[in-house]
């Protein structure tokens, strides 16, 4: 069904994301490539990855901003984009078939691969870019919130995190419940002003955005001074070379 | 976004026989048209032929084509699934009718019901093409108060050509419907104009701040994740130069409207071997430009997501 289904708990699992601490490094990038080509969507197709125009499908992938502030302070944004989990997300009800939908019970979006018939609608009302089609395959893949590691009771418990937020050697990425006020996500994003993207569309998505922090003022390098009249070794040193 | 040839010939061609079926089916029904075998076989066989191979060949963009069939499933929730429901309802009211008419010679009783029916379910079948465009809010071209309008007016301007022309090859006297069709085409045209003038006041309420929650100043893109296009660049990222896009507006003016105006109202005035000629050209010529409009419907239309690649 891709009527939104009544939520069965107020569990709602989802991702915060630090643009403040994120490097850009690609780690989660390829964490994510290498759990879910083998995962519950799997393969995640590379067409001509070794030609002259690979491409292929990916679940996260990492754009670099220049932000410039009304003071004209820049700073360079880190920013990795994947699926939000929505709340009303269009992708799910937009389907024709029953292949996209969210789970009530958590949250997830996630697709039928079975049932998809590529029709790439999808793709089209998603805002975000989240879904990407496998030509290969014939259907469309998404993030799965790595719905195969977070209940996999084969794995240690701490490695019980989507792949992205296991690599992520600067701990920019956070996994939790943000349906729960009190989880140490939802704390994270009532602390930092964590933010929705494109609120204007209404999608209300789960996933958050911690903005980067304020900086401080940095102090002003010091003026380099005029060494004249300096006596000594360096007085000298400074008269020889002046000739 | 990509001007895939399968969904434009699919809504050109889709739109313009269900267009044409209801006309001829509501002027069957009502006794306008008469019960002649030939005529049945040809304008409901048109009407038909344009209808299916337009739903045949949106098949054509699907990955897994041979599951078409679960995409009848989710009318509650999806308007491409009832566009599904609803243009095989269609169709199938419009199978008894043509039988009726072609086999039995009757447009009357059970087989005007059929024609009625025929009628108001291709123009919901239309309807509910153009609410798959209209709703997607990441398209803001789209997602416009014009988009259901201008399908629906689309679909029965190129309806009412094909049926001018049709009825001019049989001889019969079409000066009040070339003259429909001449009006059709003017509103068509104003509307189409109206699109394109809306559409330059809205670009979309999305910015690059709020599509990366960075507020105030400027976000620029610095660098992307990759290094080809990849599917979203692809599917979504589909940009026409704007030399080439006025060009395109101007052809597709001409064809699809101005001249079929200019044809279907000499049709109108002259009557004869050279009404049925002027009509045949027009609805031929305005098909011609209804592919070029639906080429820039697609094309001139930009994607929220392109904001994240700096476009």
């Amino acid at each position: 069904m891709t009527c939104l289904p009544q939520p069965t708990s107020d569990v709602r699992l989802g991702l915060v994301i630090d643009l403040d601490t994120c490097v850009g490094c690609q780690a989660c990038v390829t964490a994510c490539k290498e759990w879910n080509t083998g995962g519950h969507m799997a393969p995640l197709t590379d067409y001509d990855p070794y030609g002259e125009a690979p491409d292929g499908v990916w679940f996260n992938r990492v754009h670099s901003y220049e932000h410039t502030k009304a003071d004209g302070c820049g700073e360079t944004v880190h920013f990795p984009r994947s699926c939000l989990h929505c709340e009303t997300p269009a992708c799910v009800t937009v389907c024709p078939t029953g292949a996209s939908y969210k789970r009530a019970s958590d949250g997830i979006v996630l697709v039928d691969e079975d049932k998809c018939i590529g029709c790439k609608l999808c793709s089209w009302a998603c805002p975000y870019g989240a879904r990407e089609f496998d030509t290969d395959v014939g259907v469309m893949k998404k993030c799965t919130l790595c719905v195969d590691r977070i209940y996999n009771e084969n794995l240690p418990e701490a490695d019980r995190v989507p792949a992205c937020v296991a690599s992520c050697p600067t701990g920019a990425r956070h996994f939790g419940d943000l349906g729960d006020p009190a989880s140490p996500v939802s704390q994270l994003v009532a602390e930092r002003g964590g933010v929705d993207l494109m609120p204007e569309l209404g999608y209300r998505p789960t996933n958050k955005y911690l903005p980067p922090r304020t900086r401080k003022a940095a102090a002003p390098a010091p003026a380099l001074t005029a060494t004249d009249g300096v006596g000594g070794l360096l007085g000298w040193v400074d008269r020889i070379l002046s000739r | 976004m990509h001007p895939a040839f399968s969904v434009i010939a699919f809504t050109v061609c889709s739109g313009a026989g269900f267009g044409l079926l209801a006309l001829v089916s509501a002027g069957a029904a009502l006794g306008l048209i008469p019960a002649d075998r030939l005529i049945g076989f040809v304008a409901m066989g048109l009407g038909l032929a344009l209808a299916c191979g337009g739903l045949l060949s949106s098949t054509a963009h699907l990955g897994r084509p041979e599951r078409a069939w679960r995409a009848f499933s989710q009318w509650r929730s999806s308007w491409l699934s009832r566009e599904g429901v609803a243009a095989v309802a269609t169709i199938l009211a419009a199978v008894a009718l043509a039988a009726g008419w072609v086999f039995l010679g009757r447009t009357d009783g059970a087989f005007a019901a059929a024609g009625l029916a025929t009628a108001v379910l291709s123009v919901a079948t239309v309807c509910t093409t153009a609410m798959i465009y209209a709703s997607l809010k990441p398209i803001a071209a789209w997602h416009s108060p014009l988009t259901l309008p201008a399908y629906v007016l689309f679909s029965v301007m190129t309806g009412a050509g094909l049926l001018t022309a049709v009825l001019a090859v049989f001889g019969l006297d079409v000066r009040g419907l070339a003259a429909a069709a001449a009006v059709l085409a003017l509103a068509g045209w104003f509307l189409k104009l109206a699109v394109w003038h809306r559409n330059a006041d809205h670009p979309g309420v999305s910015t690059l701040n709020s599509a990366t929650g960075l507020k105030g100043g400027t976000v620029r893109s610095l660098e992307w994740p990759h290094t080809e296009e990849n599917y979203i660049l692809k599917e979504m990222g589909y940009r026409i130069a704007r030399k080439h896009a006025l060009k395109l507006r101007r052809i597709a003016q001409a064809l699809a409207f101005a001249l079929p105006l200019v044809l279907f109202a000499l049709a109108a005035l002259v009557g004869g071997n050279a009404a049925t000629v002027a009509a045949v050209v027009a609805a031929v010529v305005q098909l011609a430009g209804m592919l070029v409009e639906r080429w820039l419907f697609f094309a001139e239309a930009k994607h929220a997501v392109t904001l994240y690649y700096g476009r």
